[in-house]
């Protein structure tokens, strides 16, 4: 997209913004329709964020990519593939239309996160179009930024409801050299510890997952980085290779499918034991990250992730009309509306999609 | 002294208050020296309950609070304001858990950067941020603002490596952010926090991300005949797909410094050198040094020396580590700029530099965070020559201008505080400095934590400040400044 195309949509979506602030009609912003499933139910007029799509500027060199919030996600990975190089935070697509903005705005990473960091680990810097209709930009597009608060990372997760974003720059890393999936058979407490131990010693780990009979791990890095930590931890050769984390990235796994119950992502601390709820358990993210299928009450999963000193987001399914994501101590929730109406004065953007009170 | 301060006294012990003229000149400025006011008083609380009744009780009598750490920062963050409160966090000095197993320390803001990884290196652990001031700067500090360090290229900055916070806001109400786990529910609270400068909150505990130390490293230093090669050479290593631990370079004025100093073997007719370190398991380690040194040399370096053990290895990096006193003996004063440029663009900009010290008439050194684009021009004048500092200051201002139009930012690493408040307003437009003034609001609705600093009013935005350094002498002269 030109300049000239692009300074118009940008002043098309900005006036859409102003009018909806006059008569307080909420706009939903959506890209690639990829992961409207997650968060609370929201109604509103449509912003359709595909049409501000393309990447501005990347320079390999410089391990950063700036592109509009609309370019696919696909795309811009294919674009670092040809150059060696990747978004570290392993985004999970959930549909071939997902898009750069979608991804940001959901704060979601794969299983590389607890090793190398989340999404917004990696924002440098985004040009967001707010709730009251003013185009701005924060951060950039170099490593280290201290120059005024840290508006892009707010942004990240923050599911649009601060801002629409518009333009995104990230910091990418090399690709790996190598990369080898393995897989050994073992209990619950064996794998915990495990996963725990490894992680803390130099063994190139880039994913760690316990499937209720395996501790299946990927290691990555530098062929012979990843050779030294094979010998010594004597696994074998995962039967799916690294198929297996793409597939559990993108909730492909047996796990995840045909199931008719709510689906719980909790997160608690990595080494946090057995969690005393019924239904079935998939670890990721080396014990921080556990996927729940079970038909037990809210409030109780609540409490017990809570207890152990995490949160539980009802990630698929249940009442998408009811808290999706865990209630925030009233200090906290006090200072989410503050913030929303320093953003978003009148509630404009995706009203009700990340808590019923903005 | 108003009576509403003597109240101080009825929930804190006199031993936590300072308000006698002498007493207080300690804390009149932090390592931005050239700026001082005297505070109406100095509290010390030592538990949380007291920081929240010293917030309740200036919030009350609207009464301003500095969040003061070792005083070690660069940008005047911790300068008084006048008729304000310091709330020292001095006595906050504790680790108070090591979690090895999980990966976490809890730890006091007072608590040292440095005694962190001091702490936890018995189980094969340590804390990545790495300010060069890390032997004294707290690490309430480093959250306040973002620091970073050497190694920051692959193993981030603070905001990478903290993963919860205990705040007290100006109201008094102690909040947890973040979370143990690997996030927590609702906005980015944390990172909102990291390197807000004491504008938001009071950090009262932190919880911070320990990582796994590297079992070997190693050292290359790199001659070359101009800048513009070496930038290639930083370039050509990314290029190839590594990300070294450490990727440092220094331009010819720096090298001379330098080698007069401590004679850390570095070529003094190069233009430039790199310092580049390499970590990981032994076998990578040989793997990577042999392939970065083939890709320097390819990229036109005129040397490239491997250090041939751990000593050596040392004296390369304590070379690039005393460039600051370095620069100190050459200058009667020197003022520290730190800008951050896309490296692309490091020939260009130091070519600019250059131009703006002959147009000044003021020498100038450059050292440089090369891997992430971390510019630390030092700027030479004489303090006792009228009119000199006032020139160092314009063309320090000039250099962060420079760093912006070339697509950077006015700070890297040092923060705002009140020195780069001037050079805020050519960063961010009005609109995107109100928007910042309204991130404030929302924590801080009467102004009273820290105001003045960080964010410009519309109004303030044309006035100037700046680190000088007097006869070679920065506060804490014992502190490595890299």
């Amino acid at each position: 997209m030109d300049g000239t195309n692009i300074s118009t949509l940008y002043q098309e979506f900005k006036e859409r913004v102003i009018a909806a602030n006059t008569v307080g009609q909420p706009l939903v912003i959506q890209g690639g329709r990829t992961k409207g499933f997650y968060g609370r139910h929201c109604e509103g007029e449509i912003l359709d964020t595909r049409s501000c799509s393309g990447i501005i500027s990347y320079e390999p060199t410089e391990l950063v990519i700036t592109a509009r919030a609309g370019t696919s996600l696909a795309e811009v990975e294919k674009t670092l593939a040809s150059y060696g190089q990747m978004l570290a935070f392993e985004p999970p697509y959930f549909g071939k239309d997902a898009t750069l903005g979608g991804i940001v705005a959901c704060g979601l990473s794969g299983p590389r996160r607890p090793y190398v960091g989340s999404v917004r680990d990696f924002i440098l810097g985004v040009k967001c179009l707010t709730g009251r209709g003013e185009i701005l930009t924060f951060g950039g597009q170099v490593m280290k930024n201290v120059a005024g608060y840290d508006v892009s990372r707010l942004m990240t997760g923050a599911h649009g409801t601060l801002g629409v974003l518009l333009e995104i720059s990230i910091k990418v890393l090399p690709a790996p050299e190598y990369e080898v999936s393995l897989t050994r058979s073992k209990d619950f407490s064996s794998a915990l510890h495990d996963m725990n131990t490894w992680a803390g010693r130099s063994l190139a780990l880039s994913a760690a997952c316990y499937d209720g009979q395996h501790l299946n791990i990927r290691l990555s890095g530098k062929r012979s980085a990843v050779h030294a930590a094979m010998k010594q931890l004597n696994m074998d050769e995962h039967p799916e290779g690294l198929r297996y984390w793409q597939d559990l990235c993108e909730q492909q796994l047996v796990f995840f499918k045909n199931n008719n119950k709510a689906l719980w992502r909790i997160s608690v601390p990595p080494a946090t034991p057995v969690l005393d709820l019924p239904g079935e358990w998939f670890i990721d993210w080396g014990g921080a990250q556990r996927w729940l299928k079970s038909s037990e009450s809210t409030e109780r999963i609540r409490h017990v992730s809570e207890q152990a000193g995490g949160h539980a987001t009802l990630f698929r399914g249940g009442d998408r009309n009811g808290e999706i994501f865990h209630p925030l101590s009233p200090g906290i929730k006090v200072l989410h509306t503050r913030l929303k109406k320093a953003f978003d004065p009148e509630f404009i953007l995706n009203r009700g999609r990340m808590y019923r009170e903005f | 002294m108003p009576s509403s301060i003597d109240r101080l006294y009825e929930f804190l012990p006199a031993g936590a208050i300072i308000a006698d003229a002498e007493s207080l000149q300690v804390y009149e400025c932090d390592a931005l020296s050239a700026y001082r006011e005297l505070p109406r008083c100095v509290v010390l609380p030592d538990s949380i309950k007291q920081v929240q009744e010293i917030m309740r009780f200036c919030h009350a009598e609207k009464i301003p609070v500095v969040a003061r750490g070792a005083g070690t920062g660069l940008s005047g963050g911790a300068l008084p304001v006048t008729n304000g409160v310091i709330l020292s966090l001095a006595k906050f000095d504790r680790i108070l858990e090591i979690d090895p197993y999980q990966r976490i320390a809890r730890v006091q803001p007072g608590v040292r950067n440095l005694s962190v990884s001091e702490a936890v290196a018995p189980y094969d652990l340590f804390y990545a941020p790495d300010p060069s001031s890390q032997i004294a700067c707290t690490i309430g500090g480093n959250v306040a603002e973002n620091s970073g360090g050497v190694h920051c290229l692959k193993y981030g900055l603070t905001v990478h490596n903290i993963a919860a916070l205990k705040i007290v806001t100006i109201e008094g109400e102690l909040l947890d952010i973040g979370s143990h786990a690997l996030d927590a529910p609702g906005y980015d609270l944390l990172a909102l926090m990291t390197g807000s400068e004491g504008m938001l909150a009071v950090i009262v505990e932190i919880t911070l991300k320990l990582l796994p130390k590297p079992v070997h490293n190693q050292i290359l230093l790199a001659a070359y005949d101009s800048v513009e090669k070496a930038g290639n050479g930083v370039a050509a290593i990314i290029a190839a797909g590594i990300i070294p631990a450490g990727l440092e370079m220094m331009d010819n004025a720096g090298i001379r410094a330098v080698e007069a100093y401590v004679n850390a073997g570095y070529p003094v007719e190069a233009a430039a050198i790199l310092l580049c370190e390499i970590d990981g398991v032994p076998e990578e380690v040989n793997v990577e040094s042999h392939k970065v040194q083939q890709i320097l040399l390819h990229s036109g370096a005129t040397n490239v020396r491997m250090a041939k053990n751990s000593a050596e290895g040392e004296k390369f990096w304590a070379g690039r580590k005393a460039a600051f006193p370095a620069v100190g003996r050459i200058a009667a004063d020197y003022y520290c700029m730190d800008g951050t440029i896309p490296r692309k663009h490091i020939a260009e900009v130091l070519r600019r530099i250059s131009d703006l010290s002959r147009q000044f008439g003021l020498g100038v050194v450059n050292v440089f965070h090369a891997g992430d684009g971390n510019l630390h021009p030092l700027i030479l004048y004489d303090v006792s020559v009228p009119g000199e500092l006032k020139k160092a200051e314009d063309f320090g201002g000039k250099i962060l201008e420079v760093c912006v139009q070339f697509g950077g930012t006015i700070t890297g690493e040092h923060g705002v505080g009140i020195e780069k408040i001037n050079q805020m307003c050519i960063q961010f437009n009005p609109e995107e400095l109100l928007q910042f003034h309204a991130i404030k609001h929302a924590f801080d609705t009467d102004h009273l934590l820290n105001p003045g600093k960080a964010v410009p009013t519309l109004k303030r935005c044309a006035e100037f400040g700046a680190m000088h350094v007097h006869a070679g002498q920065l506060p804490f002269p014992e502190l490595e400044r890299f």
